[in-house]
C-alpha cells in the first residue's frame, strides 16, 4: 500500500518522542520535568478520547469516568497488594471492562448520538456522587478506604516489577509517562492502518454501509470504545502516580470537559492535535492559576465557544489546510477532513 | 398514618422539584431540538438575581417570581443571538458551545461574586403533622409547578405560538410554512425556556442555597428527566418526572440522598435502554 | 442449476402504524435470474426491499435465502451469507478515495495480498483506476454510484440486491451500467429495484409490478409492457 506519507510521520513520531524522552531530562530542572510530566498524562488521556470520538465516531462525554476508575482501581490496589505490577495492569483491565460493559450497553441498544452523550454524561455524574459519598469508614475495598470527597492521600507510588523496596523517582517516573505516550501515540497510528483500524473509520464514515460489507458495527465501537477506555485508564493511574493523591474530581464534570476541549482545539480526526491540544491548554490552566488574571473555568469555556463557532476543525488540521493552501499541494490521506459532520449525519 | 402522609407530601415534592427544573430545558429540547448544556448555569442565575434583589430590598416574592425569569429570559435572548443561532441544525456542535458556555458562566459568577454559598432564608414558616414538620415552602413549591404546567398547557392549547410550538414539535419546517420567521419563534422559545429555569432556580435557591458550581447537581436530573420523557413537553416531562421523582425520594427514605440520586440516575440509564425515544416514544404519543 | 428458489418470502407484511406498506407478499426469485421489482412511488418496492435487507424487520412472515431464514437478520449478518446490497441513498464512505472504499469490501475474510490484488481488478472493471486516489465525496454522482457497485461487487457476492442503482446517471453512465449488470448477472443472481423504465427495458427478463404494497402482475418484460392493468397503475403516467 501506498503510505509513504504514513511511514515518514511515524518516523518523525518516533524519533521525535525518544528525542524528548532523554534529551528533555537534560536540559530542564526537575521542577519543570514534573510539570512536564502531567502533561504527558494528560496528552495520553487527550489521545483516548482523540481515539473514541475522533476515529470511532463515538460521542463521549463520559471519559472522565475510565480516567477516575484508573487512578481509583490503581490506588485501591496498590494499598490492598503492596507491590505496584499488578495494580498497574488493574488500573487498565478495569475500565476497560467497564467500558465494554457500557459500550454494550450503548451500542447493542443502538442508542443514537446525542443519547450516547447524555447517558456518557450521567455516568460521569454517578460515579462523581457516589465517590463523593464515600467517606464514612464503612466504604472500604480491603486495606483501602475510599475516602469520599477528602480524597486517598499518600499514594505509593509505582514501583520496579517484583521488588516493592524499589520505587521510581520522579524523573523516572518521566521516562515511563513518556515512554507511554510515545508507544500508545505509535500504536494507535499502527492500529489505525490495519484492517481494524481501518474498518472503524469506515464505520465513522457511514454506518450502514460497514455493516452491509458485513462488519459487525456494534462489535467494531464496543472494541474501540474498551481500548480508549484502558488507554484513559492508564492516564488515571498514572496521574495518581504523579500527584499521590486521587479524589473524585478525576470523575468531575470539569475534567470530562478538559477532555473534550483538548480534542476539540487540537483537533478531531487527528492523533497529534489532542496530544498538542492538551499539553497546551495544561500549560495555559497551570499559567492562569499563578498569575490570577481570569477564571480557568471562564477562560477555558470561553475557549470552547469560539472554538466551535469560528475554528470548529481545530488547531492541527487548520494548520495542514493552510500550508496545502500556501503550497498547492494535494491533501494528505491520513486526514480525513470533517468527522464531526460524519458523526451528525447519524442524527435522527 | 403521619409517616405515609409526610412521605408523601416529600415524593410529591421531589416530583414536583423535578418537573420544575426541566420545564425549562423541555421547552428548548422539545421545541428547537437543542440540547443546552448550560441549562444548569440558567438555573444558578436565577439564584443569584433573586438573592441579589431580595439583598437589594426588593421584596423576596418579586424578586423570585418576577425579577429572576426577567433577567434570565434577557440573558437567553442574548446567547440566542450570539451563540445559538448559528447552530441550528447542528446537534453535536449546540451541546459542545453550550458546555462551554456553562464553563464560562460558572467562571464568571465565580470571579464576580466569590466561590461561597450564598443563601435566603426560606420564605413561609413549618407545619407540623402529627410528630413530624414540613417547610411550607415546600408545599409552595408544588402549588406553583402546578400552575406553571396548567400555564405551559394552556399557551400549547390556546395561543398562537402554543399552535406553532405543536406544529414544530411534529414538523420543523412547520413554522415557515405558516409564514412566521422561525428566527423569531427560535428566539422567543429560548427567551421562555430561558425564563423558566430562571424561575426554577430562584424558587430552589431558599431552600439549597446558591454556589456558582450549583447547575451541575441540576443538570443530569433535568437531561434526563427531558430525555427520558420524550418529544411531549408536557406529557413527557410530567410522566418523566413522576417516575424518577418516585425512585429518587423512596430510595432517599429507604437509605440516604445519595443513594436516591444514584437510583434514579440509574433508572434512567435503564430507561433510556429500554425506551430509547424516551417514555412519550413509547406511551402517550399523542400528546404533547 | 435447480430450479429450486434461492429468495423466497412467505407472507410477508411491514405495517408502519396504520400504512400497510407491504402486504402479505409471497415473492421467489430462481437461481441466475435477473429480477427486476417496478411500481409507482409508494408502491412498497423500496420496503419490501428494506425487508431483505435487514434495514427493516417485517411485522409479518418469512424470508428465506437458500435453508436460512433471515426474517429479522441484521444487515451484517446478512451480508455474510454472500449477499451484496446497493441501498437507494448511496453509501459509501464519501471520506475515504475510491481504492479503500473497495478495498473494505475486499479485505473482509481475505488476506491483504488477495485484497490488493481483487482492488485492483474491481477498480480497473469499473473503470474507476484514474480516481482511485480520489475522496470519493469529491466525484460525480455516476461515478460514486460506481464505486458504489465496485463496493458490492469486490465482497463477490452470489446474490446481489440493488435498488436504483442508475439514479441520477447519464445516458451514458445509464447504458455502461446497465451493461455491467447483465455481465454481473453471468455469476451472479440479481434483483434490482428501478423506476427508469428505458433502463428496465435495456436489462429486464422477468418483471415483478408492485401496486399498494402487493404484487400486481410478475411476467416477462415485454408481457408487462402491454398489461394494461400495468398501464393504469403506472405506466400510463411515465411511457408517454
Amino acid at each position: 500500500m501506498r503510505l509513504d506519507a504514513d511511514n515518514i510521520g511515524l518516523i518523525v513520531a518516533a524519533v521525535g518522542g525518544l528525542a524528548l524522552l532523554f534529551g528533555l531530562p537534560l536540559v530542564v530542572e526537575l521542577f519543570t520535568l514534573l510539570q512536564f510530566t502531567v502533561y504527558i498524562v494528560m496528552a495520553i488521556l487527550a489521545l483516548s478520547l482523540a481515539l473514541i470520538w475522533g476515529f470511532g465516531g463515538i460521542l463521549c462525554f463520559g471519559q472522565a469516568v475510565f480516567f477516575g476508575l484508573g487512578a481509583y482501581a490503581y490506588t485501591i490496589a496498590v494499598f490492598n497488594i503492596g507491590e505496584s505490577t499488578v495494580p498497574v495492569l488493574l488500573s487498565i483491565v478495569v475500565p476497560a471492562a467497564f467500558a465494554a460493559a457500557l459500550g454494550y450497553f450503548m451500542f447493542y441498544g443502538r442508542l443514537s448520538d446525542v443519547y450516547m452523550g447524555v447517558v456518557t454524561l450521567v455516568v460521569t455524574l454517578i460515579f462523581f456522587s457516589f465517590m463523593n459519598h464515600t467517606a464514612g469508614e464503612e466504604y472500604r475495598i480491603g486495606a483501602s478506604r475510599l475516602g469520599g470527597f477528602n480524597g486517598i492521600p499518600a499514594i505509593p507510588p509505582i514501583n520496579m516489577p517484583g521488588d516493592p523496596g524499589r520505587v521510581l523517582w520522579p524523573e523516572e517516573m518521566y521516562y515511563v509517562a513518556m515512554g507511554s505516550l510515545t508507544a500508545i501515540y505509535i500504536g494507535l497510528r499502527l492500529l489505525l492502518r490495519s484492517h481494524f483500524g481501518r474498518v472503524i473509520v469506515a464505520i465513522r464514515e457511514n454506518e450502514t454501509r460497514a455493516e452491509l460489507l458485513g462488519y459487525d458495527v456494534r462489535l467494531h465501537k464496543l472494541l474501540i470504545f474498551s481500548i480508549g477506555g484502558a488507554i484513559a485508564g492508564l492516564a488515571g493511574c498514572l496521574f495518581a502516580n504523579w500527584n499521590a493523591f486521587v479524589d473524585p474530581t478525576v470523575f468531575g464534570l470539569g475534567q470530562t470537559a478538559q477532555i473534550i476541549i483538548w480534542v476539540i482545539v487540537g483537533g478531531l480526526g487527528t492523533l497529534i492535535g489532542p496530544v498538542i491540544g492538551a499539553m497546551l491548554l495544561q500549560y495555559i490552566t497551570t499559567w492562569l492559576g499563578t498569575v490570577e488574571v481570569a477564571n480557568s473555568s471562564l477562560v477555558m469555556g470561553a475557549i470552547l465557544v469560539v472554538f466551535v463557532l469560528l475554528v470548529p476543525r481545530g488547531l492541527v488540521p487548520t494548520l495542514q489546510l493552510l500550508w496545502q493552501k500556501l503550497r498547492g499541494g494535494r491533501s494528505d490521506p491520513g486526514i480525513v477532513a470533517t468527522p464531526r459532520e460524519a458523526v451528525e449525519s447519524g442524527d435522527d | 398514618m403521619d409517616l405515609v402522609a409526610v412521605l408523601a407530601l416529600e415524593v410529591l415534592f421531589a416530583i414536583a422539584s423535578l418537573a420544575l427544573i426541566s420545564a425549562g430545558l423541555a421547552v428548548i429540547f422539545g421545541m428547537m431540538r437543542v440540547v443546552n448544556l448550560a441549562h444548569g448555569e440558567f438555573l444558578m442565575l436565577g439564584g443569584y438575581a433573586a438573592i441579589i434583589a431580595t439583598n437589594s430590598g426588593i421584596n423576596i416574592w418579586i424578586s423570585m417570581l418576577i425579577v429572576a425569569p426577567l433577567v434570565v429570559a434577557a440573558i437567553g435572548v442574548i446567547v440566542e443571538r450570539l451563540l445559538i443561532r448559528f447552530l441550528y441544525g447542528r446537534m453535536v456542535d449546540t451541546m459542545l458551545a453550550t458546555w462551554g458556555l456553562s464553563l464560562f458562566f460558572i467562571g464568571l459568577v465565580t470571579t464576580i461574586f466569590g466561590n461561597t454559598t450564598r443563601g435566603i432564608s426560606s420564605p413561609l414558616g413549618g407545619a407540623t403533622v402529627g410528630d413530624y414538620k414540613i417547610g411550607l415552602y415546600k408545599l409552595f413549591i408544588i402549588g406553583v409547578t402546578v400552575v406553571l404546567l396548567a400555564a405551559v398547557y394552556l399557551v400549547l392549547r390556546r395561543t398562537k405560538l402554543g399552535l406553532i410550538a405543536r406544529g414544530t414539535m411534529q414538523n420543523a419546517n412547520m413554522a415557515s410554512a405558516l409564514g412566521i420567521s422561525p428566527d423569531k419563534v427560535y428566539a422567543i422559545t429560548f427567551a421562555i425556556g430561558a425564563g423558566l429555569s430562571g424561575l426554577a432556580g430562584a424558587l430552589l435557591a431558599p431552600l439549597t442555597g446558591i454556589v456558582p458550581t450549583i447547575g451541575i447537581a441540576y443538570i443530569a436530573k433535568s437531561f434526563i428527566t427531558v430525555i427520558g420523557g420524550g418529544a411531549a413537553i408536557l406529557t413527557g416531562t410530567i410522566s418523566a418526572s413522576t417516575l424518577f421523582g418516585t425512585i429518587n425520594q423512596l430510595v432517599t427514605f429507604q437509605s440516604s440522598p445519595v443513594f436516591g440520586e444514584v437510583a434514579l440516575l440509574v433508572a434512567a440509564v435503564i430507561l433510556l435502554r429500554l425506551l430509547p425515544q424516551g417514555i412519550t416514544g413509547r406511551f402517550f404519543r399523542r400528546s404533547m | 442449476m435447480t430450479d429450486a428458489p434461492v429468495l423466497q418470502t412467505y407472507d410477508l407484511t411491514m405495517r408502519f402504524g396504520g400504512v400497510v406498506a407491504v402486504d402479505h407478499v409471497d415473492f421467489a426469485l430462481k437461481e441466475g435470474e435477473l429480477r427486476c421489482l417496478i411500481g409507482p412511488n409508494g408502491a412498497g418496492k423500496s420496503t419490501f426491499f428494506k425487508c431483505l435487507t435487514g434495514q427493516l424487520r417485517p411485522t409479518e412472515g418469512r424470508i428465506t435465502v437458500r435453508d436460512h431464514d433471515i426474517t429479522g437478520a441484521q444487515s451484517h449478518e446478512i451480508a455474510r451469507l454472500g449477499i451484496g446490497i446497493k441501498t437507494q441513498v448511496p453509501n459509501v464512505f464519501d471520506g475515504l478515495t475510491a481504492r479503500e472504499n473497495i478495498w473494505l469490501a475486499a479485505r473482509r475474510g481475505r488476506s491483504a495480498r488477495a485484497a490488493d490484488a481483487l482492488t485492483d481488478e474491481t477498480l480497473e472493471r469499473l473503470l474507476l483506476t484514474s480516481v482511485a486516489a480520489t475522496p470519493v465525496g469529491q466525484l460525480a454522482h455516476g461515478q460514486r454510484q460506481w464505486v458504489e457497485l465496485g463496493v458490492v461487487l469486490a465482497r463477490e457476492p452470489w446474490l446481489i440486491l440493488l435498488d436504483e442503482p442508475a439514479a441520477g446517471m447519464t445516458h451514458e453512465e445509464v447504458e455502461r451500467t446497465a451493461a455491467l449488470i447483465k455481465e454481473i448477472n453471468r455469476t451472479a443472481t440479481l434483483i434490482v429495484v428501478e423506476h427508469d423504465m428505458q433502463f428496465i427495458k435495456m436489462i429486464a427478463d422477468v418483471v415483478t409490478v408492485f401496486h399498494q404494497g402487493a404484487i400486481l402482475v410478475e411476467d416477462n418484460v415485454a408481457n408487462v409492457m402491454r398489461n394494461p392493468k400495468v398501464r393504469d397503475v403506472y405506466l400510463g403516467k411515465q411511457a408517454a
